[in-house]
C-alpha cells in the first residue's frame, strides 16, 4: 500500500495534509506521530476511503486506487470512541460489518465468537454496550474491526480516552495479536511512548501544513513486553521520537 | 508490575477485575418495600380523595344535579353500561385507528423528510400549519368535506396525534452518531441498510416519546371532534354521551362518563409508558436506574 505525493485540501481552504509520501509494506506497524492537526487522522481516513485526496492517489498492492473496494474485506477500522451501537448486545455490534455483506447470524457466529475470544470478552457476548468499562468497548470495537479478518487494521488514536492502566494493558494485548497473526496496523497516536513501544516504523508529522518530517525506525526485537519498556534502548528511541516531535512542533507556529 | 507483562487477556482493569468470570447479571431489580409503596400509595391517595369527595357532598347537602356523591356516580356508571360501554367503545376505535395511522404516516413520513432537505423545505411548513391550527377550527369543514361523521372524527383525531410522532422521530432521524454513520460507510453499508440497521434503531427513543404523547392527544382529539360534530355525531361515542347527560341534567351519567374518559386516558398513558420501558430497558438512559 502507498501514499504517492498525496494532498488533501478542505473546503474551507484549510491545507490538512501537503505532499504526504509513505509506502507501507505488508506485516508493518506503523505509528503517525504528531500534534493536533498534523494531518494523521486525515491520512488514515483517506486510507480507509472516508474522503479523496485532492491530489496524488493511494495505490493499494494490487494496483487499484479505490480504496471502497477493499470495504468490509481487507480493512479493519477502530475508531478514538468506541463507536458501539448501544441498542444491540456486543455479540451484535461485532456482527455488524458481517451483517452487512448479508452474512446470518448462525453463520456469522464462530468468527464472531474467534473475535470476542481474541480480545477476552467471548463471555460479554449478550451484554449490552453500557454494562462495560471504556476498555472493554474498545476491547470490543477493536473485535468488530478484526471479525472480517482484515490484512489491514487502520487505528486512529484508538487508546487516547482510556486510562493508563487501561491503555498499558490494551497496548500489551494489540502487540500479542500484531506478534502473533501478522497483520499490518496503520497506528494513529499522539503519544510518543506508545508509538514506540508498539511500532516497528514511526512517521512523525507536523501541522499547518500538515506533512510528514521525520521516519523511525524501531528495530527492538518481539516479544515486547515490561523489559523493552524499561531498557535503555526504548529510552533512546522515546528521546529521538520526542526531539523529532519537538521539532515538529517547533517549525509550526506556537502552540 | 511484571504481571502485566504477561497477563492473560481476560484480565482488566482492577474495577471489572470483579465480575470477570461469570457473565453479567442483569441490574438488581428493586426492593420489594419499595414496590409494595408504589402500588400502596397513589392508592391511599385515591381513596383519601373519593373520601373528601363523599364527605363534602353529604356534609353540605349539595344536590345530585350538581355535585352527585361517588355513590350515585359508581351506581350510575354500573347501570348505565349498556349505553357508555357503546360509546367508550366508539371512542376508543376512534382514538386507536387514528393512533394508528398517525404511528404509520409519521414515520413513514419522517423517513421521507430526512431523506432530502428539499423534500423537508416543501413540506415542513404545511406539517406546521396542520399542527398549530386548532382542530376545534377546522372541524366544521372537515365535517362538511368526509364522507361520514366517523371518518371526519378520525380525520380530526389523526391531525392532531400525527404531529408529535413526524417531529420527534424527524428529530431522532436527524440526531444518529456522526461516528455510527462513518462506521456504516467505511463498510460499504447500502442505505436501506443504514436506515434499518443504525438510523430507526437509533430513533426508536425520540419515537417512543412521542407515541406517549400521541396517545393522549388521540383521545383527546376524538373527544374534542366529537364535541365539535354535535348533534351531528348522534348515537356516537363518550363525548357525545357527556353532551347530551349535560342537557337532561343528568350529572351522575355526565360524572360516569367523564371517569371513563380519564380512565381511558391514564391506561392509555400506562401502555405506552409500558412499551417505552420494554423497548429501551437494556439500553437506553431513560429507562435505567441510576446507582450511586
Amino acid at each position: 500500500m502507498r501514499l504517492d505525493h498525496v494532498s488533501k485540501t478542505f473546503s474551507n481552504g484549510t491545507i490538512a495534509l501537503k505532499d504526504m509520501s509513505l509506502s507501507i509494506r505488508a506485516g508493518e506497524f506503523i505509528s503517525l506521530l504528531g500534534p493536533s492537526g498534523c494531518g494523521k487522522s486525515t491520512a488514515l481516513r483517506m486510507l480507509a476511503g472516508l474522503g479523496e485526496p485532492s491530489s496524488g492517489s493511494i495505490v493499494w498492492p494490487d494496483g487499484s486506487h479505490v480504496a471502497g473496494d477493499k470495504k468490509g474485506g481487507d480493512i479493519g477500522f477502530v475508531f478514538q470512541e468506541p463507536t458501539l451501537m448501544p441498542w444491540a448486545t456486543v455479540f451484535k455490534n461485532v456482527w455488524l460489518p458481517l451483517r452487512l455483506k448479508g452474512i446470518s447470524q448462525s453463520e456469522a457466529r464462530p468468527r464472531i465468537m474467534e473475535a470476542l475470544e481474541m480480545v477476552g470478552l467471548d463471555k460479554f457476548a449478550e451484554s449490552y454496550p453500557r454494562e462495560l468499562s471504556g476498555g472493554m468497548k474498545m476491547r470490543v470495537s477493536i473485535a468488530r474491526a478484526l471479525v472480517t479478518r482484515p490484512r489491514i487494521l487502520l487505528m486512529d488514536e484508538p487508546f487516547a480516552a482510556l486510562d493508563e492502566i487501561t491503555r498499558q494493558k490494551l497496548n500489551d494485548d494489540l502487540l500479542r495479536l500484531w506478534e502473533q497473526f501478522g497483520w499490518t496496523i496503520v497506528f494513529v497516536t499522539h503519544s510518543v511512548f506508545e508509538s514506540v513501544y508498539l511500532s516497528s516504523r514511526i512517521v512523525v508529522m507536523a501541522a499547518r501544513p500538515g506533512r510528514v518530517i521525520d521516519e523511525i525506525a524501531v528495530d527492538a526485537p518481539h516479544p515486547r513486553g515490561i523489559g523493552f519498556r524499561t531498557s535503555q534502548a526504548y529510552g533512546d528511541y522515546c528521546r529521538r521520537a520526542s526531539e523529532s516531535l519537538l521539532s515538529a512542533i517547533g517549525t509550526a507556529d506556537h502552540l | 508490575m511484571t504481571s502485566i507483562d504477561h497477563g492473560p487477556a481476560t484480565a482488566e482493569t482492577p474495577a471489572t477485575a470483579a465480575h470477570q468470570d461469570a457473565a453479567p447479571v442483569p441490574a438488581p431489580s428493586m426492593p420489594v418495600s419499595e414496590r409494595v409503596l408504589r402500588v400502596l400509595i397513589p392508592l391511599v391517595m385515591l381513596a383519601m380523595l373519593i373520601g373528601l369527595w363523599a364527605w363534602y357532598v353529604a356534609a353540605y347537602n349539595i344536590p345530585k344535579y350538581i355535585l352527585p356523591g361517588p355513590g350515585l356516580v359508581a351506581q350510575s356508571l354500573v347501570n348505565d353500561w349498556p349505553i357508555l360501554g357503546m360509546a367508550l367503545l366508539v371512542t376508543l376505535k376512534i382514538t386507536f385507528a387514528a393512533l394508528a395511522i398517525a404511528l404509520v404516516g409519521g414515520v413513514a413520513l419522517a423517513i421521507l423528510l430526512t431523506q432530502s432537505k428539499w423534500i423537508e423545505l416543501a413540506l415542513s411548513p404545511y406539517m406546521v400549519i396542520l399542527q398549530v391550527t386548532p382542530v376545534v377550527a377546522i372541524a366544521p369543514l372537515i365535517l362538511i368535506y368526509a364522507p361520514s361523521t366517523q371518518s371526519a372524527l378520525l380525520i380530526c383525531a389523526w391531525i392532531v396525534a400525527f404531529f408529535p410522532v413526524l417531529s420527534n422521530t424527524t428529530q431522532g432521524l436527524k440526531s444518529t452518531d456522526h461516528n455510527l454513520l462513518n462506521l456504516f460507510e467505511l463498510y460499504g453499508a447500502s442505505r436501506w441498510q443504514t436506515m434499518i440497521h443504525l438510523k430507526l434503531p437509533a430513533a426508536l427513543p425520540y419515537f417512543l416519546a412521542g407515541l406517549r404523547i400521541a396517545g393522549g392527544l388521540a383521545l383527546i382529539a376524538a373527544v374534542v371532534a366529537e364535541f365539535a360534530a354535535g348533534s351531528a355525531g348522534a348515537g356516537s361515542g363518550l363525548a357525545f354521551r357527556l353532551l347530551e347527560s349535560q342537557y337532561r341534567l343528568n350529572i351522575p351519567r355526565l360524572f360516569a362518563a367523564l371517569i371513563l374518559l380519564c380512565a381511558t386516558g391514564v391506561v392509555i398513558y400506562a401502555a405506552t409508558s409500558l412499551i417505552s420501558h420494554l423497548a429501551l430497558r437494556r439500553w437506553h438512559e431513560s429507562a435505567i436506574r441510576r446507582e450511586n
